[in-house]
């Protein structure tokens, strides 16, 4: 019984039974995570998917702020009730640039993961502001302050260099003209600088006051929600 | 051979298991055996994880993982479940698309125009009650229309509502989509023609209004207004003029709305719906004359 006598060693010496654990635990971890960022199986590249422009990614830390996330879901499953309703099923790389990804994981309101596109920038502005206005039985809190608080978008570069921190490919360029980028697509026939660096940037006045307000940034950021990759021409790999 | 038993080791008592023969400030601890039947149990765990594993995906490659012999796939099945669905609903769908849309009802066709009218009620759920609301009843403070009642902008037949909805109004994504677009008289009648003609409407609706300014306020409205609202104020559809004389106010009925609208013009926006009208509907030709048929019975059909 050499063997359970020198386990005896490890039973009585809590340091070396540590360290023991976590070799064991560190073993299990390598096997079952790391392979997940090398297969490529688990990782799969989708065209148009693209970092948020400055004033989507202004509107992206708002719905954090607000803990939109609490109620809403930005995750479509791969079941045909839910596709029927809120289309496509959402794909990993959907949200590749979130950072932290807003999946959720409780549907007070409705999945929001392709919301971009399906109702009009007035309707937000009306929903926001008073959500039992449009939706009579919703019990979503009102954010009429949106409109009334200006962005000051000096610090919105420093974000970007953030996120490029963590992995978000921003360039040195997108990050020059975040100042600017951020304004021109909140106003109506802004500049298609924007629209070349982001691809698929809605560009206009999203809430009618010409002043870029969070009601602005909210709304240029759930236009854009599930709308990068065109579905027409995405072909599933059923190996995914 | 005989072994003495080291104290610690000894039995507490006749018929006691054994013991583990660990002992810490003289507490012992039996060594009881686990029951047979949890013991199995757990191996047969053990050799189900081996099997799962060589039946679904599982074991990491180097560039990629085991597919699992049974060749299951999430993606697979929800296409598959999509597509079974898709085919059974196929033959009632190509049939809403060939009959003709007044056959939809329920007395010549019953079984279609159920699958039309719930269908369609399915489809406004997703697709059209966030503006005219779930109930239908649309929202007055933003304008969005009531489905329920028998007064109609641009007509309440089947075929006006499946126009409607294929193209949508005012919108710029459908070149056929219904156009019109009221005149903001903000700066070009005075501010008592304004107050006159707000009361003559009032007056038209069998409203309470101020009966001097009222009738002041019949001549601007023939001048002005009666080209599209007609000289009664009945409204033309063809130009999706409401009807002013009725007690139906698609933005209110009160002065300060009716004032509003006077002054600075209305402009609802509806998208097109029909995939073929547009790139940006979303709905298929069955689909949109399911929606048709829904609308159409909610109780204002023509």
């Amino acid at each position: 019984m050499a063997a359970l006598d020198g386990h005896k060693k490890i039973e009585k010496n809590a340091t070396l039974l540590l360290a023991l654990s976590f070799a064991v635990v560190t073993v299990g971890g390598v096997v079952e995570i790391a392979p997940l960022f090398y297969l490529d199986n688990t990782i799969e590249e989708v065209e148009g998917v693209r970092p948020y422009s400055p004033l989507e990614l202004a509107g992206r830390e708002i719905y954090v702020r607000e803990g939109c996330y609490v109620c809403h879901s930005q995750m479509i499953r791969p079941m045909r009730d839910e596709v029927e309703r809120y289309g496509h099923y959402s794909l990993a790389a959907e949200s590749m640039y979130d950072h932290p990804f807003q999946w959720g994981s409780k549907r007070t309101g409705p999945d929001l993961a392709r919301v971009g596109g399906r109702y009009s920038d007035e309707w937000h502005v009306d929903h926001l502001t008073d959500p039992q206005s449009v939706v009579p039985e919703s019990v979503m809190p009102a954010y009429g302050y949106f409109s009334d608080r200006v962005i000051d978008p000096e610090h919105i570069g420093d974000l970007m260099s953030t996120h490029r921190l963590v992995g978000v490919p921003y360039t040195d360029e997108m990050i020059e003209q975040a100042q600017y980028d951020f304004v021109q697509q909140a106003t109506d026939f802004g500049d298609d600088a924007v629209a070349e660096r982001y691809p698929g940037a809605q560009i206009r006045d999203f809430d009618g006051n010409p002043a870029v307000t969070e009601m602005d940034a909210m709304i240029a950021y759930l236009q854009m929600l599930g709308t990068l990759v065109d579905f027409s021409t995405f072909t599933p790999d059923e190996s995914r | 051979m005989t072994e003495e038993k080291h104290p610690e080791e000894q039995k507490l008592q006749e018929g006691d298991p054994d013991t583990t023969g660990h002992s810490w400030d003289g507490i012992k601890e039996f060594n009881n055996p686990l029951p047979r039947w949890w013991l199995w149990t757990f191996y047969a765990t053990i050799v189900w994880a081996l099997i799962y594993t060589v039946l679904y995906p599982a074991w990491p490659l180097v560039s990629t993982s085991t597919a699992g012999i049974l060749g299951y796939s999430t993606r697979g099945e929800v296409a598959e479940d999509i597509s079974s669905f898709e085919a059974m609903n196929a033959p009632v769908r190509a049939e809403i698309e060939e009959v003709e849309l007044a056959a939809i009802n329920p007395d010549d066709n019953p079984d279609l125009y159920n699958y039309a009218q719930q269908g369609g009620e399915a489809l406004f759920m997703t697709w059209c009650s966030q503006c005219h609301g779930s109930g239908a009843a649309g929202v007055q403070a933003s304008g969005y229309p009531n489905l329920l009642d028998d007064d109609w902008l641009w007509g309440g037949s089947l075929d006006e509502i499946h126009y409607t909805i294929s193209h949508g109004i005012r919108n710029e994504d459908d070149l056929d989509a219904r156009y019109s677009e009221m005149t903001a008289f903000d700066e070009i009648l005075t501010d008592e023609e304004i107050d006159s003609v707000v009361q003559y409407v009032r007056s038209i609706s069998d409203q309470e209004h101020d009966s001097t300014l009222a009738s002041a306020g019949e001549e601007v409205f023939l001048n002005n207004c009666a080209s599209c609202h007609m000289d009664d104020g009945t409204g033309d559809r063809f130009l999706g003029a409401p009807n002013l004389t009725d007690a139906i106010w698609l933005y209110g009925g009160d002065v300060a709305s009716i004032e509003e609208t006077v002054r600075y013009s209305r402009f609802g926006v509806m998208p097109p719906w029909s995939a073929e009208a547009s790139d940006a509907g979303r709905l298929s030709e069955a689909e949109v004359r399911s929606l048709a048929v829904y609308v159409h019975s909610l109780g204002g059909g023509e």
